[in-house]
């Protein structure tokens, strides 16, 4: 058949009802086919939801009063001196309340409650986390690998150095001098501190986005047009980055929290009675002998939490770029 | 070959020097000192002398410079260069430990003993085990992609890698009460052992396994995805072609070629068990440097930080400098970088 010929058969089969696709409508039909990554992203949902309706603590704020329990069954710092050290099960407490299903630790206080709430402090600090990281990475590696050559070099040389700080004690250092008192602030700390430390990632991958991208003919095209640097990087180089950005970020969360549970189980995390994954690991291992449900919940969820990252990045990762199925 | 190893060996020293600059800085950004730590408040007389023995009183850029050349710094004789300074290899008093220096609290004790030669025998453990296990395990699970070994290697793997070591690492000491609660036999859990190669082993072990699994599991991830990369390659065909048993062809053609980002990821992953080896020495109470990493900043004792963190980055960049040398071993274009 002659080339004309094939040309007019294929138009003739084409579907032409069918709307175009993108790539990320692409993408997300083929993550959805990821089951592990389903999983993944439902649990985080779910956790996400859980932690965020802890306690009704936006009516609370917007009305003025203390915040009452609402998917936890109890507060997070409630004591309960006749229920010291329960172990796990599910019978309903001597006054009828809701069993303690994950057992409640050396003041009474019951551990599946503590486990939502410290909850709160991983998401927080993972979600706020990855903002300022993509803050600092997006605008630190498109400089460079916009600019190129010697700049680019001096910048990257300069990553070179902060990768050879040791992060934990970097992390430990800027805790100390920023001091972790209570509250919002010690969440802002512990956010800078770890946020400092783990840009650098984000600004390689960037730089080495925009360093192919800007090779591209389209990139050419553009600037031949007479677009200006600024127009070329919002509208050619960004959006096609997006995509291992985006991967580099999931995958970046359950780092995150697991600083954030390292820095809590050393003790410069959010300070007690507010219950952190990392604090409840350190008092549990105290008591790992006696009592050890103590140990085992919040390593559960640490371990079920990143887990579940992983495996939406993981997902995410095969979605967005489908040369690299079944290389995972 | 040489040149790139020279030039790699070159850039140590700007690096340290900026980790020097950095973390004496920072250090002096610290709020309190190491005398306000103390239970007894102290008289402002005695304090005063005590700032003044220890130079503490003066400006912070002479203090640094007194850490790095010691003596130099008040006798000006080129003789006394580094006497009581860094570049004399001198890490200076420990104020949190009175009487002992750094090089004592953290060198001292023998080659087996001294503390930061058991976070370096933990260390290298747990390369090994990453290795040793990463390596076969990643390498099987390519070759034989998308059968049940595959998916069950993936499987440990995945857990490896999202899994905190440290939450491993109290897990792991669960299984072995619960093993010794039943009267099963168990690893031994504090106290660490030099009177034998076996009760050295039966301490490190555990440990080891705490840190080296995670690294296991991402050296497994990288060398099955590079080796699936590998062996779809045309030299690969060619060596089969050429006739090469395939025994041959696979470990030494496409292994050797598919360790190269495998080499790449090894030293961030060495650099963080050197950090996360804190808690792991912590919760098996092994003697390493690990716990004076946090206490010496929480007790504000200046030149043990340093001294530790020193340490660290010396090790580091050391080990940076390896990496690069196996990867320009493994990659002859990288020679002429």
């Amino acid at each position: 058949m002659s080339a004309q010929a094939v040309a007019q058969q294929r138009a003739a089969e084409f579907d032409f009802t069918r709307p175009p696709e993108s790539l990320w409508r692409d993408a997300w039909r083929r993550l959805l086919r990821n089951r592990a990554a389903v999983l993944g992203g439902i649990f985080v949902i779910v956790v996400v939801v859980a932690v965020f309706f802890a306690d009704d603590g936006i009516v609370a704020w917007a009305f003025q009063r203390d915040a009452r329990p609402l998917l936890a069954p109890y507060g997070y710092k409630e004591v309960d001196f006749e229920n010291t050290r329960a172990s796990p099960g599910l019978r309903r407490t001597a006054e009828g309340r809701f069993p303690h299903i994950m057992g409640t630790d050396k003041y009474g206080r019951d551990v599946f409650s503590r486990i939502i709430y410290g909850g709160r402090i991983s998401i927080a600090v993972g979600i706020l986390g990855s903002l300022v990281i993509m803050v600092f990475g997006l605008s630190y590696g498109s400089v460079s690998g916009y600019l190129g050559g010697r700049v680019d070099t001096l910048m990257m040389r300069f990553v070179d150095i902060m990768y050879a700080f040791p992060t934990l004690l970097f992390i430990i250092l800027i805790m100390v001098i920023l001091g972790s008192t209570a509250g919002f602030p010690a969440i802002r700390n512990m956010v800078l501190g770890i946020s400092l430390v783990s840009w650098m990632g984000t600004a390689r991958l960037v730089r080495g986005q925009f360093l192919s991208i800007k090779e591209k003919e389209y990139t050419l095209a553009a600037r031949m047009v007479g677009a200006r640097d600024l127009a070329i990087i919002a509208r050619h180089l960004l959006p096609n980055s997006l995509g291992p950005i985006i991967v580099s970020v999931t995958l970046g969360i359950p780092q995150l929290i697991m600083f954030e549970a390292t820095l809590s189980f050393i003790g410069l995390g959010v300070p007690p009675p507010f219950p952190s994954w990392g604090q409840m690991l350190n008092e549990g291992w105290r008591a790992i002998r006696a009592d050890p449900h103590l140990i085992f919940f919040p390593a559960l969820t640490l371990s079920l939490i990143m887990l579940a990252f992983n495996f939406l990045g993981d997902g995410l990762r095969d979605a967005l770029d489908p040369q690299m199925r079944g290389t995972t | 070959m040489t040149a790139y190893i020279i030039r790699r060996f070159l850039w140590m020293v700007p690096v340290i020097l900026m980790v020097t600059v950095v973390v004496f800085g920072a250090m002096k950004l610290v709020p309190g000192g190491p005398f306000s730590t103390q239970g007894r408040p102290m008289s402002p007389e005695i304090r005063a002398n005590f700032e003044a023995r220890y130079h503490l009183d003066e400006p912070v850029w002479k203090q640094y410079i007194r850490y790095m050349v010691g003596d130099f710094v008040d006798t000006g004789n080129l003789r006394d260069f580094g006497r009581h300074g860094l570049l004399g290899f001198d890490l200076g008093p420990s104020y949190k430990y009175r009487g002992r220096t750094i090089n004592n609290v953290l060198f001292d004790g023998g080659i087996v003993k001294a503390a930061v030669s058991v976070s370096a025998q933990l260390g290298t453990l747990a390369v090994i085990i990453a290795v040793g296990l990463g390596i076969p395990l990643g390498l099987i699970s390519a070759l034989k992609q998308n059968t049940w070994m595959d998916y069950i290697a993936m499987f440990f793997a995945m857990l490896g890698v999202s899994i905190p070591n440290f939450v491993l690492g109290l897990l792991l000491i669960l299984i072995m009460l619960w093993l010794s609660l039943h009267n099963l036999p168990a690893l031994p859990l504090a106290r660490w052992g030099t009177e034998s190669f076996g009760s050295w082993l039966s301490h490190m072990i555990l440990p080891a396994i705490t840190l080296g699994t995670g690294g296991s599991a991402i050296v497994a991830r990288l060398t099955r995805a590079s080796m699936l990369e590998v062996i779809r390659q045309d030299y690969i065909r060619t060596a089969r072609a050429k006739g090469l048993t395939e025994r041959s062809v696979i470990l030494i053609h496409a292994l050797k070629n598919s360790l190269i980002p495998v080499t790449t990821v090894l030293g961030p992953l060495m650099a963080a068990w050197l950090t996360g080896s804190f808690i792991i020495e912590t919760i098996f109470s092994v003697p390493g440097i690990g716990r004076f990493f946090v206490t010496s900043i929480a007790d504000r004792d200046y030149t043990l930080i340093m001294g530790t963190i020193l340490v660290y980055a010396v090790l580091l960049v050391f080990l940076n400098i390896l990496v690069d040398i196996s990867y320009a071993f493994l990659d002859p274009r990288i020679r002429f970088d």
